[in-house]
């Protein structure tokens, strides 16, 4: 399969690929073109030799083992985590619990922070676009706690609609619950803004950084936020990697959220005492040989350059955004690349996304159709679903060319 | 021309020339359902006397095969006894997961939704209707039906 030589703004996109082994794949005799990165993204070998060198030489359970093995184990385990504080821009490794991913994060903040602190009036303000992960979570907390949930609307531009931002955060909001970039629109949120004005009130915030992360990085010490979720899956790194940024004053704080071995310090009949953060929120036996490799993924990353990741990402989200445009595709969210990272929803003319989906898995294209998890941006710009196509450090715009060649076989299919 | 592009004609046909299609206030049966995956809606209406269904019809929105399917269903259905409703609702339902192999003279166009089989996804949409179908016979059936399936 002939590959693009691009140089763009420093990322040597055919490099990259050459790293992917999946990308080998062909689907019915067609390239594979893996436009789902939002959903998950692929691994470079990097990881996965990572993965799986620590199967071969260095497996034992970490923090238990008194022999060299699990020293070495551990070594590598908490190593990931320095690496991870590094790479999100905290200089203590305590602020990060590994947990295996975002949705599992926002969990255990709203049961660690949100159960134990939310009393009856307080108010968990939320924006429409949302994920599941951050909206389920907190209804959950609200529930148990008394406290309401409010909602930051959207434009018809598919930004945050900030008009009444003022009447949104009152004295009884404890915290704003925001993520950094959407994953059906692709919206870059104004965080610093909205960090100032929640934090201006008292209220916490916490960053849902699912998609930012992987996509723009994130330095927690510049930004301020006070809680920052992130998956490793959508980074290069393995599934069930992942974790949790929280301020350590914060994490000291919370209330365990899973109980069992290792986030105890003493064990009685009738109750426990627990470990220091970050251990306390890490029950049982973690996913070390995944968060080893998440380690990797970042080492990967910060090879490339954040940077150079973004501007790659910029050149063909634009680029996208103007083929699928011409095609005559409606796409929701802002068109300005500075506001938007590289996930584009559309319909193209009045094919429903599961159909069209259908069609462009046959060309080889993988895209994902349906509501992506965020049903109330479905709602408010009523649609049931979308097609999604998604950008990351191994695609090209000859990928997206092919995208748009077989928006044209849709049409003729369906005839419309 | 290939098997394939006749069932797939059959099935745009249904989806651009829904049969059936109307709302039908008198009905004493009806039921609503989506497919939280992706947003296909159905609504299935139906008139029964003496264990004959002597009216069905349909609204919904959603993907070509959801709404090609409840098409299909319309036709398949109207005039039958309840109980042959029943057996041609399972064997639908075994055709979409591949387990029973359909003819042509008891599935008639619907042998056209066998193609779904290899998408394991949008057997979920094929089988939507029939769901629907189903639960406004033997569930409690007021008008105003089940709740919307999330």
């Amino acid at each position: 399969m002939s590959v693009t030589q691009e140089r763009s703004a420093g990322l040597d996109v055919a490099r990259v690929r050459a790293d992917f082994p999946i990308l080998e794949r062909s689907i019915g005799g067609k390239p594979l073109v893996y436009l789902d990165s939002t959903n998950t993204s692929q691994h470079p070998r990097q990881v996965i030799d990572a993965e799986r060198e620590f199967y071969e030489r260095h497996n034992a359970n970490a923090h238990r083992a008194i022999y060299f093995l699990g020293e070495e184990a551990t070594d590598l385990y908490e190593g990931a985590r320095a690496k991870t504080a590094r790479f999100l821009g905290s200089d203590d490794s305590g602020t990060i619990v590994f947990t295996r991913g975002t949705t599992e994060s926002i969990n255990l903040v709203a049961h660690g922070w949100g159960r134990r602190f939310l009393k009856e009036g307080d108010q968990i303000l939320l924006t429409e676009m949302e994920h599941h992960s951050d909206i389920v979570p907190w209804q959950f907390a609200a529930r148990d706690t008394g406290a309401t949930l409010r909602y930051i609307g959207l434009t018809d531009d598919g930004l945050l609609d900030l008009s009444n931002l003022e009447d949104l955060l009152t004295e009884r909001t404890r915290i704003l619950c925001v993520t950094g970039m959407s994953n059906s629109l692709g919206t870059l949120t104004p965080l610093p803004e909205l960090i100032d004005a929640a934090h201006a009130i008292g209220a916490l915030v916490l960053v849902d950084g699912a998609q930012l992360v992987p996509h723009r990085g994130v330095d927690v010490s510049a930004l301020g936020c006070d809680f920052l979720a992130f998956s490793g899956h959508k980074m290069l790194g393995p599934t069930a990697s992942g974790g949790l940024y929280a301020r350590r004053e914060l994490l000291e704080a919370m209330d365990p959220f899973l109980g069992g071995g290792e986030m105890i310090s003493e064990v009685f009949h009738d109750h426990s005492t627990f470990n220091d953060v970050p251990w306390k929120f890490e029950a049982g036996t973690m996913n070390v040989a995944q968060e080893v490799a998440f380690g990797a993924a970042i080492d990967y990353l910060e090879g490339l350059g954040m940077d150079n990741v973004r501007a790659h990402e910029e050149e063909i989200t634009a680029y996208a955004l103007e083929r699928l445009a011409e095609a005559g595709a409606r796409i929701f969210g802002p068109t300005d690349v500075a506001v938007r990272g590289g996930v584009v929803s559309f319909w193209y003319r009045d094919v429903h996304p599961h159909d069209l989906a259908t069609i462009l898995n046959e060309e080889g294209v993988a895209v994902r159709a349906g509501h992506h998890c965020n049903q109330l941006v479905m709602r408010r710009y009523g649609v049931p679903a979308t097609a999604r196509a998604s950008f990351y450090v191994y695609n090209t715009t000859d990928e997206v060319d092919v995208l748009v060649e077989s928006l044209a076989k849709a049409e003729r299919v369906f005839g419309l | 021309m290939a098997l394939d592009e006749i069932y797939k004609e059959v099935i745009l046909d249904h989806y651009k020339n829904p049969r059936n299609k109307r709302e039908m206030p008198e009905a004493e049966r009806t039921c609503s359902r989506n497919n939280p995956l992706c947003g296909d809606e159905i609504t299935v209406f139906l008139h029964e006397e003496d264990g004959k269904v002597l009216d069905v019809s349909f609204v919904g929105q959603g993907c070509s095969i959801s709404q090609a399917s409840a098409s299909m269903m319309t036709q398949a259905v109207s005039g039958k006894t309840v109980e042959d409703v029943g057996a041609l609702t399972t064997q639908v339902r075994g055709m979409l997961t591949g387990d029973v192999e359909p003819d042509e003279e008891t599935f008639g166009e619907l042998v056209a939704l066998k193609g779904v089989v290899k998408y394991p996804v949008r057997v979920k949409c094929a089988a939507l209707a029939w769901d629907v179908l189903e639960e406004a016979l033997t569930g409690d059936g007021a008008a105003g039906g089940a709740s919307p399936h999330r």
